[in-house]
């Protein structure tokens, strides 16, 4: 049964609401086992294996990431970023049986230590159904600004 | 100039005044006198390899493109049009036969030289293109590592780099055989002095708090290895304003040895190269993903730290851009590459699980540093039992703050010294 825009939309805008929430480990359960989280610094990096990311995780560095981020011991995450995310221009790049491919825009705007700083970014999902339902296989975070200096960012993109 | 700081009254042997931070009359003085007047880093050999490559980058402030001419030769160039000014490239990097400025067309070879210029006769007589080439820096590289000055009469590289070139050669056994390339790099800013993290490369006494959350995001094998403070190593003062801090004395020369175990976190690497690589290679190639045990402090902009180039660039007192620079085996199994690839991202970077934390560490000095008038920032860790040994080097535990004494004496010298040599025009 191919996955609706519908479907698809519900599950991203979950994802984005747990993760300004602070629901991190609710939020790892949205991935598959085998699923990468990926933010690459390259435009066009679409063989991320083999160039430098920003992230390039697995479940075990998201599972760390989360740790990182709950368990008090980061200075730059002790307490997290507060961020509001918006999520929007949703096309369905590709859609075919168990999988399908969401592009979207998100609009991050961070709050920490009294400092506001916002985030562009072009967003690729690969969405697979699952016995558990509908699950992120592959997430690409391409920020605007990939390429330009950045500054810490102490949450999850 | 009469209204210049004097930049003795910010310093003494083991502290410094916590204005050097954030006075800008300092911090433009020492875009000249430190800028202008020593070898800055600016490029690695692998980032230029064929004729024609070149890239953008700064020296201090200044706009400069490295190109490779078509002989081989290395070119460090203001990014100036002698016409009027305007940047003849924006691109990061590229491959080119010629640089056109964009504004009205001069048009410069990869060497800098002045080659046309469009509707030339509305000069007359009056312009001598041989007199107006892109202006050249001094060059001078060792081991691939590329440095340019404006200053012609400050001694050559080699004497420059003195007793941190053996430790480059070490550290360049990343290779494990292979030439060491640059594989990418992470690049963020942090609202600070450069100085700040000018220090935090020859500074093990945070690791352990700071890097808290790394430490737990690695196996137990791993964070013994990095339990290094109180530990055998050492910080040596290697003079110029160079140090060297042993973190992990065991992986200062990593052919040294080969018949050590191999850690339980790259068995599996270990496993898929003994597919291609005869045993001792394997092992040299996996001591080579680990990376080196020390951090190579180059004064004033290069660390060649652990396993990656740390370039630091003042961008105003209060701003500074750090790149960590990704390095790999060129030529090497892709597998091993993959693997160097995950640990840098695994550190480093605004989402790494280490430099976001230093970062905010820095942050705060900056900040803190404005509290308060007349408070020393002290630099006196491990004198008390530092010693000159026979080699003439101060030599201080693994937490001790030789190296920052030693880059700070060189900053020193350097902002007071008598401007000897005469710059590029
Ligand atoms: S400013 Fe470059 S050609 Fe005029
Ligand atoms: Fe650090």
């Amino acid at each position: 049964m191919t996955i609706t825009l519908d479907e698809a939309v519900a599950l991203v805008t979950l994802e984005a609401d747990l993760l300004d929430h602070g629901q991190f480990h609710d939020w790892l359960g949205l991935y598959t086992p085998g699923g990468r989280y990926v933010i690459p610094i390259d435009p066009d990096a679409e063989d991320f294996e083999n160039v430098l990311n920003y992230a390039y995780d697995d479940a075990a560095m998201r599972a760390k990431r989360v740790e990182r981020l709950l368990g008090g011991r980061s200075i730059s995450a002790a307490p997290p970023a507060q961020t509001v995310r918006l999520l929007s221009r949703y096309r369905m790049l590709a859609s075919d049986g168990d999988a399908c491919t969401l592009r979207c825009a998100q609009y991050l705007k961070e709050l920490r230590q009294h400092r506001e700083r916002d985030y562009a970014a072009n967003v690729t999902y690969r969405l697979v159904r699952t016995p558990d339902g509908l699950k992120i296989d592959l997430k690409v975070i391409r920020l605007l600004i990939a390429t330009e200096a950045l500054t810490a960012v102490s949450y999850i993109l | 100039m009469s209204d210049q700081p004097d930049p003795r009254s910010f310093l003494s042997a083991d502290r410094a005044d916590g204005s050097i931070y954030n006075d800008p009359a300092l911090f433009d003085m020492e875009m000249d006198r430190i800028f202008m007047h020593n070898w800055i880093w600016v490029a690695h050999r692998s980032e230029i390899p064929e004729p024609g490559d070149f890239i953008t980058t700064f020296v201090g402030p200044h706009p400069v493109i490295v190109s490779r001419d078509r002989k081989g030769t290395v070119h460090v160039m203001l990014n100036r049009c002698r016409h009027r000014a305007a940047t003849v490239c924006e691109q990061h990097k590229g491959h080119t036969a010629s640089f056109v400025c964009p504004y009205h067309g001069w048009a410069y070879g990869l060497d800098g030289a002045l080659r046309g210029v469009p509707h030339q006769n509305g000069y007359g007589d009056d312009l001598d293109k041989a007199s107006l080439p892109l202006v050249n820096l001094r060059v001078a590289d060792y081991q691939g590592l590329i440095f340019a000055t404006f200053d012609h009469a400050i001694p050559d590289l080699d004497s420059w780099l003195g007793a941190a070139k053996p430790w480059i050669d070490l550290f360049m056994k990343q290779g494990a055989g292979w030439p060491v390339k640059t594989m990418g790099e992470h690049k963020f800013t942090f609202p600070g002095n450069w100085k700040i993290q000018l220090e935090n490369t020859t500074d093990a006494y945070h690791f352990p708090i700071v890097h808290k959350s790394f430490l737990d995001s690695v196996d137990q094998e791993t964070q013994d290895i990095l339990n290094f403070v109180g530990g055998k190593g050492f910080v040596e003062d290697l003079g110029h304003g160079h140090s060297v801090m042993v973190m992990i004395p065991e992986l200062v020369d990593l052919d040294d040895n080969l018949d050590a175990p191999i850690p339980e976190r790259f068995l599996e690497l270990a496993a898929q190269l003994a597919e291609t690589y005869p045993p001792e290679k394997v092992r040299q190639i996996i001591r080579a993903v680990g990376g080196s045990g020390f951090n190579l402090n180059l004064f004033p902009n290069l660390a060649c730290s652990m396993a990656f180039f740390r370039v630091l660039r003042p961008l105003g007192v209060s701003q500074t851009e750090i790149r960590h620079i990704a390095i790999g085996m060129d030529g090497g199994p892709d597998i091993a590459n993959q693997a160097r690839l995950r640990l840098h991202e695994h550190f480093q970077g605004p989402m790494g699980f280490g430099t976001p934390d230093d970062a905010e560490a820095w942050d705060r000095v900056h900040r803190g540093a404005l509290a308060g008038r007349d408070i020393p920032i002290l630099l006196n860790r491990g004198l008390a039992h530092e010693e000159k040994r026979a080699d003439g080097h101060l030599y201080s535990d693994v937490s001790a703050e030789t190296g920052m004494r030693a880059a700070y004496r060189q900053w020193l010298a350097a902002m007071t010294a008598e401007p000897a040599g005469e710059t590029v025009a």
